[in-house]
């Protein structure tokens, strides 16, 4: 590559937004560039010309810088390699960095020559939409073709690549309120911004550029008869001196949603690279509540199509300008700019100033004489009536053609060359009504502009100013910016009266109406050759749209679907409106009734770890410990995930497998004693004189005559009928009871009771609290607990008599206070105690030192399924009434509660739903999977008729051998009968139908 | 119909594909039909297109609001797969499946079926149990499933992460091999043209204002567009089943909510199949072009409004960074909303009603799209002769009295 | 991400909050005096109104209060919201 002989030497008065003695290298494909602190990249490569830089989507056409912001479709390149590497960055939205290394993408062996190019000479078969017709089976069965291409077609699509390791970043989140947030940071948004200050609100200013100013920065405008860029200086001073207003740049605001939420991304860390200072996160999502929000977000120029639009050295005309005007960079010798409106007429000015030859073919018959008298004095070439016909070259521009143009886009007459090396393109603009969008906005058509501007959104508190409502002059732009700045303030409750400043703009009144241009390509058969771009980014054609008219895929929703007009990363912000009007125009439509296509968040991409913030890691939802946590992970705990808590699953000893360990476990228990930490457990303190009476209503059995010092199980159910928690309630004084929940459904139930206790009997006098983290839990069970108990250091009463089976009692522990129930889940005698959470470790070593042998929850599982008791979510999944599982025992006949009317219901009545049954596989040796499926005939052939599964099983060492629990249709009625339990593998293992109670039938060893 | 082909791809290219027909027509609607169906998706598209196609009706009128495939069809996250727990559910999205497997052909039209596989991932102990039952239940229903190792995911999956020190680490997942995605907008317009092409007529823009009964026998609706008479009625307008059943007096037992999905700029191959985890919330798959395609749980309130709230993407996100730590630099292009019809057992209805003549198919949820085909097949045969399908008996209203339920919320992606 | 007035605690984020639904679906006083149809209609039958809706909310994370709430289900505009069982909210909400 020769040197940057793009870049306009220093003399020239232009690109005041660089700085020419930081002169930054960078690489581009493995090239050594130079540029300068405040280029970006796409200006930094502009210096040496429009080569091309990337390669079309599906014909891979050579594809230079198209435009100079946020709306770029071609020029996407992968930024860095390695671990930072970030692919699609658009070249226009990179600020350069020293060392910055960047590549092309999507193109194969490389971007000069790319093999992929076949796809355009092949193109005359491949439309839109192609690909629907074509590969459905043909001679090789249903899909063969398809299976076969697909791959070919998932290779070639894709831009860039993710990274290949984890991403070492950091990302922050921020949240902020505000009176009004302005978007943008343009003369519309700084006069908004200033308005709002000047009444005393709140304001959040964000910018997404590396700089405010928007158009400003172009460096050829005046205020006051200064340059503009002053007047921002001075506005931004005001604003950085308002102790309320918050000045965010290179923040993008990239959606809005109900109730003026809006999400903003800054770039902190990001724009210097990976060599960024490590204490800055790369990005900072914002969450803004703004009361008020001024839209302050400009217009994007749109272009119009002509044959070989997508040439490199083609861009928007006003892209032209910001490069020139911004960075000193005019990537050509010789320049052509085509046009329909007045705003061309800036950047022939700007290009005649830098000493560039340039002809203006302005599509209107009667150019503004002012505009082109001045063009024409600065050196300007105006062809009026003409537009751009024709782009010859390939890798580059090589000259252009222009035409005669007609107002409904054909030409007439022979076509003229013009000597050109620089095409610029201006057909409109398209006020940038993306965030209105979201906030519901259905944009508005504006026929005098051939615009869409945005809907009125005052009612919810969105205002709009400036370009983005259409506003063509920079006096129009400041005057709304302040009044809607002004009325957002007001609408915020800032009254103070303000005087309104008066400034003097460069212009004051458009000169000439926009004459509506969309392409410049023949639709009359035998047309024009050449591909002529509607969508660059999507390699979408004015043919391609036409296509879809003929073929009835007229909504804009089907011409974007059909075509993927508008669906790429740029979301069509230079596309759409070309789309849809040529749409009309072929199905004799006006543009506004073929539809406007809904923008939807956000504005820009956003990267994901952006959106995940510090929610990773250990932060992706904290896991939650019980205060005996430290003891479990020093003394072999293997942990199982329960809901958010962390439990030991079984504790491994030296030399020991997990299923030795388990086996162990379980024998302490039912040999000696041992100790589990059930914190876990939900708690929930009920207070009140009709505590009995909501336990009446909540669980199925009866609470009416529970003594003080007593403690029941019950099993609550919602209104179908179907169990969905259980647990022991225990009553510790007059209208004071503690009640239990399974570990996962804590918050579920206390905020089931709360619901019932608030919305539907707000008559009980019931005070529900969680005080499951307020205690801690450990369960001492076995035939030698008592005397373990009985021989710590308290002042209860451990004998039988004292402390039956189901007795709650109260009083101090190894010198800690402590609420205890005599309650078993094992089968054996066993006391849950419950100590103040930070007593919990103190406890639990009392009891190790004093012998127990902890045990983890799948022990505690097993020894619940020898004695048939079911866990809900295991035994149960949402279908299964208290009767299923054989406990009809605890549902009253004599009251109402929640769920009771659904057991009358007939299918809930039927006699042979599914049962708990126990099983015991034939063969003792073997454990029956979980989750196994049951059947009567072993070999009947898929789908086969399944009458159930089994929920639990285990090796029992206290039975020696296996066991299970299951349901099974019918189950009752079928105790004795061989069933067969289907292997994953094929064939079936035998198993006995027999009681769901393994161990200790009668129960004596409990009430031991 | 002028039949798709490389060949007739090949003959149009040399007339500058300006001879290509309409898919379908846009016609404006006759007064009277034998049957009407209301909603212009994919599924009263099927329907639609089976009527014609399997039972000779074809004095058939789709009317469609908006746009042909613009509701839920248009919106989701394309994702295919019969791995459902219950025997009816089983029947019924096989049956489905089966149907996508002929599709393309069946409708000369390609709908880009990828069989790509659907993961779904266990994270817990709880998972492990429960997938293993599923994974049981769906082979015994003669469906294709199998369980994989943390090991072989890795293998499937290079980009996962397969930490044991995740938060949430993947212990196993089950695979449905001939689960996948297929292009939304080809199923809605492939069945569009297939019952075009039968005489159904396809009436866009034209919005059902009212159901027309006599002594309880429906006899036609009101339309936008004027009164359409019709024999029967068939409404499968999805999120907005409530709606139209107040029209015919009728209450269901549906909540709509907005679902969000999302999508990320196009990159290079990165994730082969269809990854989905229940327990943190988040499904992915990545499409033909590129793009990440990413789905989560629906947001918590009824609403109608086709957008949600911005926290639920921040979770779902969080989620998918934790199972693949390189895509944190990926960008979210594009995100969006549908409106879900929820049914308290997360199953859906295919009924008849208690009006004559009348019927319903809605309650799909956040998992419609699979059942496109299926759901067609047997709601026009429901319609057609008056009474379920064996398939879809169990899916009648009527199930909300009896109580047998088919409690599916393991099934969907996301507890509701 | 909805802004909603918790008529005790003013306005909160969403997230603060949970959703419970329709709001004056009365439980029967008497449920097995219903058929099972009845039944159906208070257990499963919903209104799911397109349009101005009541419903449910409760203030989980802040005052753990239910109160209703009339919200347009399209546009999601917020009417006026109520407490239950008397519980009139303090006079500086």
């Amino acid at each position: 590559m020769s040197g940057p002989q793009y870049r306009l030497p220093a003399h020239v008065p232009m690109g005041g937004r660089i700085d020419r003695e930081t002169p930054l290298a960078f690489t581009f494909n493995g090239e050594t560039f130079t540029g300068y602190a405040g280029d970006t990249l796409a200006s930094a490569l502009l210096a040496y010309g429009a080569f091309p830089l990337a390669r079309g989507f599906k014909y891979h056409r050579p594809r230079g810088i198209w435009s100079a912001g946020a709306e770029e479709p071609n020029a996407l390149v992968q930024l860095e390699t390695g671990a930072r590497t970030q692919p699609n960055l658009r070249a226009t939205q990179i600020e350069l960095y020293g060392g910055l290394a960047a590549a092309s993408v999507n193109a194969w062996p490389s971007v000069d020559f790319d093999l992929m190019r076949i796809n355009d000479w092949l193109s005359p078969i491949f439309p839109a939409g192609f690909y629907y017709k074509t590969f459905m089976g043909g001679g090789f069965g249903a899909g063969r073709w398809w299976k076969l291409f697909e791959p070919f077609i998932r290779r070639a699509a894709g831009f860039g690549k993710a990274p290949s390791v984890p991403d070492p970043d950091r990302y922050e989140r921020m949240n902020a309120h505000c009176d009004v947030l302005v978007v943008g940071g343009g003369p519309a948004g700084l006069s908004a911004a200033l308005a709002a200050a000047n009444r005393g609100s709140r304001v959040i200013l964000a910018d997404e550029q590396a700089e405010p100013g928007g158009d400003l920065l172009a460096g050829d405008r005046a205020i006051d008869d200064a340059p503009a860029m002053d007047w921002v200086a001075a506005a931004l001073e005001k604003l950085g001196s308002a102790p309320e207003v918050t000045v965010l740049g290179r923040t993008t605001v990239a959606g809005l949603y109900d109730d003026n939420f809006a999400t903003a991304v800054e770039s902190v860390g990001d724009r210097f690279g990976p060599g960024a200072p490590a204490h800055l996160p790369r990005l900072r999502l914002w969450r803004i509540r703004a009361r008020q929000i001024v839209l302050a977000t400009g217009a994007h120029e749109r272009p119009y199509a002509f044959p070989n639009n997508d040439t490199p050295g083609v861009m928007l005309g006003n892209a032209v300008r910001h490069y020139a005007g911004r960075y000193a960079v005019v990537p050509g010798k010789r320049a052509l700019l085509g046009t329909n409106n007045d705003s061309a007429y800036r950047t022939a000015r700007m290009l005649a100033d830098a000493g560039v030859p340039v002809t203006l073919a302005d599509a209107r018959e009667t150019p503004p004489a002012a505009l082109a008298k001045e063009a024409e004095s600065a050196g300007a070439t105006v062809e009026a009536g003409f537009a751009i016909s024709a782009v010859l070259g390939d890798r580059r521009v090589r000259g252009a053609k222009i035409s005669r143009i007609l107002p409904d886009g054909e030409t007439s007459g022979a076509p003229r060359v013009v000597e050109a090396d620089l095409v610029g393109v201006s057909g409109g603009w398209n006020p940038a009504l993306h965030l209105a969008s979201h906030r519901g906005a259905k944009p508005v058509w504006r026929e005098a502009q051939a615009c869409f501007v945005p809907g009125d959104l005052s009612a919810l508190g969105v205002w709009a100013a400036g370009a983005a409502t259409g506003a063509e002059t920079l006096a129009d732009c400041l005057e709304q910016g302040y009044a809607a700045g002004r009325d957002a303030a007001r609408a915020a409750g800032r009254t103070k009266r303000t005087r309104k400043p008066v400034l003097k703009a460069d212009d004051s009144a458009a000169q000439a109406p926009i004459q509506p241009l969309w392409a410049v390509t023949s639709r009359r058969p035998g047309g024009r050759k050449g591909k002529a771009f509607v969508d660059l980014q999507n390699d979408v054609t004015v043919k391609d749209v036409a296509l879809a008219a003929r073929e009835n895929y007229r909504s804009v929703e089907h011409l974007k679907r059909y075509t993927t007009l508008g669906m790429g990363t740029d979301q069509g912000k230079t596309a759409n409106v070309i789309g849809l009007a040529l749409m009309g125009m072929e199905s004799g439509r006006a543009p506004e009734t073929v539809g406007t296509t809904t923008f939807r968040p956000p504005y820009t991409p956003v990267p994901f770890g952006a959106l995940a913030g510090r929610d990773r890691g250990a932060l992706f939802d904290p896991a939650r410990e019980t205060p005996m946590f430290d003891w479990h992970a020093a003394n072999g705990a293997v942990f199982e995930d329960v809901g958010q808590w962390k439990r030991p699953y079984a504790y491994r000893r030296a030399g020991e497998s997990l299923e030795d360990a388990i086996d162990r476990e379980v024998r302490a228990v039912r040999d000696g004693v041992g100790a589990m930490d059930a914190s876990t457990l939900g708690k929930i303190d009920l207070k009140g004189p009709d505590v009995a009476t909501l336990l009446n209503r909540v669980y199925t059995n009866d609470w009416s005559k529970l003594k003080f010092g007593r403690a029941r199980y019950g099993l609550m159910c919602h209104e179908d009928g179907m169990i969905f928690d259980d647990g022991v309630t225990a009553r510790l004084g007059d209208g004071h009871y503690v009640l239990t929940t399974t570990t996962g459904n804590a918050a579920t139930v206390l905020n089931w009771l709360e619901m019932w206790l608030q919305t539907e009997w707000p008559e009980l006098q019931v005070f529900a609290t969680s005080v499951t983290e307020a205690y801690a839990t450990a369960t001492v069970a076995g035939p030698e607990a008592r005397a373990l108990l009985s021989r710590l250091d308290s002042d209860i009463d451990w004998s039988d008599e004292a402390f039956p089976h189901m007795a709650a009692v109260t009083g101090t522990i190894v010198g800690v206070p402590a609420r205890v129930f005599r309650v078993s889940f094992s089968g054996e005698a066993s006391w849950e105690i419950n100590v103040p959470a930070h007593y919990g470790l103190s406890l639990w070593q009392a009891l190790i030192d004093g012998g127990a042998t902890p045990y983890g929850t799948e022990a505690m599982h097993v020894l619940r399924a020898e004695k048939g008791f079911i866990i809900v979510g295991q035994e149960t999944d949402g279908t299964v009434t208290p009767f299923d599982v054989g406990m009809g025992w605890a549902v009253s006949k004599r009251k109402d509660f929640i769920g009771k009317r659904s057991y009358s219901r007939p299918d809930t009545a039927r006699p042979d739903r599914k049962h708990l049954v126990g099983l015991l596989p034939l063969d003792r040796k073997i454990v029956l999977p979980e989750g196994g499926q049951i059947v009567a005939d072993s070999e009947q052939k898929p789908p086969v008729t399944m009458l159930g599964h089994v929920t639990s099983s285990y090796r029992s060492p206290s039975l020696n051998g296996g066991f299970a629990l299951a349901l099974l249709k019918n189950g009752r009625n079928r105790m004795g009968d061989t069933v067969h339990i289907l292997k994953l593998d094929g064939g079936a293992d035998p198993a006995r139908v027999v009681e769901p109670v393994f161990y200790d039938k009668d129960g004596g060893r409990l009430r031991g | 119909m002028q039949r798709y082909s490389i060949f007739s791809l090949a003959r149009n290219a040399l007339t500058g594909h300006r001879n290509w027909p309409q898919a379908w027509r846009s016609p404006a609607p006759k007064p009277e039909y034998d049957v009407v169906i209301v909603g212009g998706g994919g599924h009263g598209l099927a329907t639609a297109y089976y009527l014609a196609a399997e039972h000779g009706i074809s004095n058939v009128a789709v009317l469609e609001k908006g746009w042909i495939g613009g509701g839920n069809t248009g919106r989701n996250t394309t994702i295919i797969r019969s791995n459902y727990l219950w025997d009816e559910s089983a029947a019924i999205y096989e049956k489905s499946l089966q149907l996508y497997e002929g599709l393309s052909r069946e409708l000369n039209f390609n709908i880009m079926l990828s069989q790509r596989g659907v993961l779904n991932l266990a994270h817990n102990e709880h998972d492990l149990k429960e997938m293993s039952r599923r994974v049981r239940a769906i082979r015994g229903n003669g469906v294709d499933s199998e369980i994989l190792s943390p090991a072989e995911i890795e293998k499937l999956v290079p980009a996962i992460n397969i930490s044991r020190d995740l938060r949430y680490p993947i212990l196993g997942a089950s695979l449905q091999r001939r689960g996948g995605v297929a292009r939304h907008d080809a199923v809605a317009w492939g069945f569009a043209r297939g019952a075009d092409d039968r005489g159904v007529d396809i009436v866009q823009n034209c919005e059902v204002t009212g159901i027309t009964r006599q002594g309880g026998r429906v006899t036609g609706v009101e339309t936008t567009l004027g009164p359409v008479k019709a024999g029967k009625v068939g409404v499968v307008v999805a999120g907005h089943a409530s709606v139209l059943a107040e029209m015919a007096g009728l209450r269901l037992p549906i909540d709509s909510h907005p679902l969000q999905a999302m999508v990320s700029e196009p990159i290079k191959p990165v994730l082969d199949c269809v990854v989905m985890s229940n327990a943190v919330h988040v499904y992915v798959s990545q499409s033909d072009k590129g793009e990440l395609v990413i789905g989560a749980g629906i947001d918590s309130f009824n609403s109608y409004a086709q957008r949600g709230s911005w926290h639920v993407i921040e979770g779902q996100m969080g989620a998918l960074v934790e199972l693949f730590p390189i895509f944190s630099r990926l960008r979210l292009m594009r995100s969006w909303g549908g409106i879900v019809d929820t049914c308290p057992d997360a199953s859906p209805i295919l009924s008849k009603t208690p009006v004559d003549g009348l019927y319903f198919n809605c309650g799909w949820g956040t998992g419609g799209f699979k059942a496109t085909p299926g759901s067609g097949w047997a709601f026009a045969h429901t319609i057609a002769r008056d009474e379920p399908h064996p398939i879809n008996a169990a899916f009648s209203l009527d199930r909300f009295t009896t109580g047998a339920l088919i409690d599916e919320h393991g099934a969907a992606a996301v507890a509701h | 991400m909805l802004l909603i007035h918790c008529p005790y605690c003013g306005p909160r984020d969403e997230t603060e909050f949970g959703y419970g639904g329709e709001a004056d679906i009365a439980r029967p006083l008497e449920p097995e005096a219903l058929s099972d149809a009845e039944w159906a209609d208070y257990v499963f039958m919903r209104t799911n109104t397109r349009g101005r809706f009541k419903e449910q909310w409760v203030h989980s994370h802040g005052c753990g209060r239910w109160f209703t709430m009339v919200r347009n289900t399209v546009t999601h505009e917020r009417g006026e919201t109520g407490v239950f069982g008397g519980v009139e909210p303090e006079a500086d909400g």
